[in-house]
């Protein structure tokens, strides 16, 4: 077993894309479920909306990859907005059962045949990424440490990557010691002692959809440029549940949280995936336990469980203050 | 502070309101003798008109299907007094109270606060104008400490907006401000020990304090008082009770719900008894006690007396017959 090339291949994924983009996509449903209390079962629809909204105004409009962003934002706005405006005045679990198939739907659209002219159907959309790729400062080489290393395409879009993290991270660390913050948590706790204290409750949830909504499209450009495509499925539930399993493995309302979350997360899915391949390659283990085809699936069996055990002896995620998670709710 | 200074402190004249002449002469302060005086030629009947309403509802219905849960002809509350609103359970009081803060819709009627409409007025509007409430059951914040329960409170702050909350510079003398008159009200309620403890940590009486002192935060005129008493421990009641009074004392104007008559008796001006979603009674304390009205509101109507006429031709055919027995024997 090569120990060198797993440990390399796990570092990758530490601060690999895959990383940045769940990181993008948790801090953004940090703000909506961990500081506010909304339960959003949509997040992968904010991704979708933006990375289709760049893909879409470059590779099918010709028009500039700026303008593209500008869309992809607005895009998520207004999703937040029309997502947000009929659910928030009722109860919080109209809200989760609106953005579940709301986020569907968007996958759906972009996959159906009948757009497929825009769209590209299930094979996605490619050719929109030039350029942000024109104007990489690094010239062509590797950029890393030792074998840790990304070629200058990949190390351009980590940049920018992990630069959006950086400033999202600022931007929440400093909206959530501000009374506005104060306002979104004390909503979590409780909306109608909120009301009856004079605040919009309304209008702070839906402030709090748009802003969580726009930290998640980050997520869907970078994704894009990272893989210069973007394809429907990706946009399933299945990003929406990683992205929450990462907010609570953090822990939820800490403005590092998703990131350390989402780092873990991926390079435990390396390390299992790679030890499993390694000992498979090395004849550790037998064709009859494993074949080759279930090892992506056994790795997320692995990950589960180490995410049970997780929660039964850290509830609180890795930073959350388990004095808190202790109080009654009410 | 002013709860116990102001029981000693001001001995201050003959109250001349009517059931009211009989209240301890200690437990008279400047505030509550202005509000009896000021109730003491109002007439005791519902629906009686006050010298100086601060509130006034007319018609108010609610409905929950075929049940009407509240149907209030007229009531006022008179401005700077405590007023209890009583009832036997299930009469409505605390439906009305929503309907009056906000949180619930009537399907009829109108009601001002200070002359100002607030039929259709969202919950958080009623309580910038000034009339603020706190709930049956507790809301305290349980997750975040009790100074940011107390700052959540403050009206008009710059930090709550969006774009300013970024930019610490644009907010930090008013939340500076704020902190120390959350502080001077945490002191107030004894609460000060508790400044960066949860409030989930606190005790049942302690988060009625900090409701309280929260509610006080918003500046309001009028202090909507949803059942202070309920759940908490006797030892802590008195002190409660001197807090409300203390409100008063600072130029509010209470309505409180409640169901048990003894807290009534000791802080009410004047006592408002609802039953079956309507008024039934008004007056001041003393008075109501003796209400027939309200002791067949609490008790059931006719309590002691047969229903029908049969019933009672029976009751005295079964009593004879008992007589009847006990000879032979």
């Amino acid at each position: 077993m090569d120990w060198g090339l797993i440990i390399t291949n796990a570092l990758r994924a530490m601060v690999g894309i895959d990383t940045v983009v769940f990181a993008l996509a948790a801090i953004g449903l940090n703000v909506h479920f961990g500081y506010t209390g909304l339960l959003n079962f949509g997040q992968s629809a904010f991704l979708a909306v933006a990375g289709y909204g760049l893909a879409i105004t470059v590779a099918e409009f010709g028009l500039p990859t700026l303008l593209g962003v500008v869309i992809g934002l607005l895009s998520a706005v207004v999703l937040a907005l029309l997502l947000g405006a009929p659910t928030l005045r009722l109860r919080a679990d109209y809200l989760a059962i609106v953005t579940i198939a709301a986020a569907e739907i968007v996958r759906l659209l972009y996959r159906s045949v009948s757009l497929s002219e825009y769209t590209g159907g299930s094979d996605g959309l490619g050719r929109f990424s030039e350029g942000f790729y024109s104007i990489n400062p690094f010239s062509d080489g590797r950029y890393g440490i030792g074998r840790v290393s990304f070629d200058e395409r990949v190390t351009w879009a980590l940049t920018v990557g992990w630069s959006l993290v950086l400033l999202s991270c600022v931007l929440v660390f400093l909206l959530m010691r501000s009374p506005w913050g104060r306002v979104l948590k004390a909503i979590r706790e409780d909306e109608d002692a909120v009301r009856s204290l004079g605040k919009n409750v309304y209008s702070y949830k839906l402030q709090s959809l748009v802003l969580g909504g726009v930290l998640g499209c980050l997520a869907g450009f970078v994704y894009a440029w990272g893989r210069a495509a973007v394809q429907p499925d990706f946009f399933g539930t299945e990003t929406t549940f990683f992205a929450y399993t990462i907010v609570i493995l953090g822990g939820a309302a800490r403005v590092l949280g998703p990131v350390i979350g989402a780092m873990i997360f991926w390079t435990l899915l390396s390390l299992t995936d790679n030890v499993l391949t390694q000992a498979k390659s090395a004849g550790y283990i037998s064709d009859a336990i494993l074949t080759n085809f279930e090892i992506g699936q056994v790795r997320f069996m692995l990950v589960g469980i180490g995410l049970m055990l997780l929660m039964i002896f850290r509830p609180q995620g890795l930073f959350g203050d388990r004095r808190e998670l202790a109080l009654d709710a009410r | 502070m002013p709860a116990d200074q102001h029981a000693t402190s001001a001995e201050v004249g003959e109250t001349t309101a009517g059931g009211a002449a009989t209240a301890d002469r200690a437990s008279l302060t400047p505030a509550k003798d202005r509000a009896l005086k000021a109730l003491a030629g109002v007439e005791p009947v519902p629906g009686a008109p006050k010298p100086d309403p601060i509130l006034v509802a007319d018609g108010v219905t609610r409905r929950f299907g075929g049940l009407t849960a509240v149907e209030v002809a007229h009531i006022e509350v008179q401005r700077g007094s405590i007023t209890a609103l009583i009832g036997p359970n299930g009469a409505g009081k605390s439906t009305f109270f929503n309907l009056l803060t906000g949180f619930d819709r009537p399907d009829d009627g109108t009601w001002s606060f200070n002359g100002q409409s607030l039929a259709g007025v969202p919950s958080h509007k009623v309580a910038r104008r000034g009339m603020v409430r706190t709930f049956q059951l507790t809301k305290a914040l349980s997750r975040m400490t009790v100074m940011q329960n107390m700052l959540l409170g403050a009206t008009g702050q710059k930090g709550e907006g969006f774009l300013s909350a970024i930019f610490p510079p644009l907010w930090r003398s008013q939340e500076k401000a704020n902190t120390e008159r959350a502080e001077e009200l945490l002191a107030r309620f004894k609460l000060d020990k508790k400044r960066d403890d949860f409030a989930g940590t606190m005790s049942g009486g302690q988060r009625k304090l900090l409701e309280m002192a929260r509610a006080l935060m918003v500046g309001p005129e009028m202090v909507m008082l949803d059942e202070p008493m309920a759940g908490v421990n006797p030892a802590l009641t008195q002190s409660l009770l001197g807090h409300v009074k203390a409100l008063r004392e600072d130029g509010m104007t209470v309505l409180f719900v409640e169901h048990d008559m003894d807290m009534v008796r000791d802080i009410s001006d004047w006592v408002i008894v609802m039953a079956q979603g309507k008024v039934i009674a008004e007056g001041p304390p003393h008075d109501i006690m003796a209400n027939e009205a309200v002791i067949d509101a609490y008790l059931g109507g006719h309590h002691d007396a047969p229903l029908t006429e049969a019933e009672e031709q029976a009751q005295i055919a079964a009593g004879e017959a008992e007589l009847r027995r006990e000879d032979h024997t």
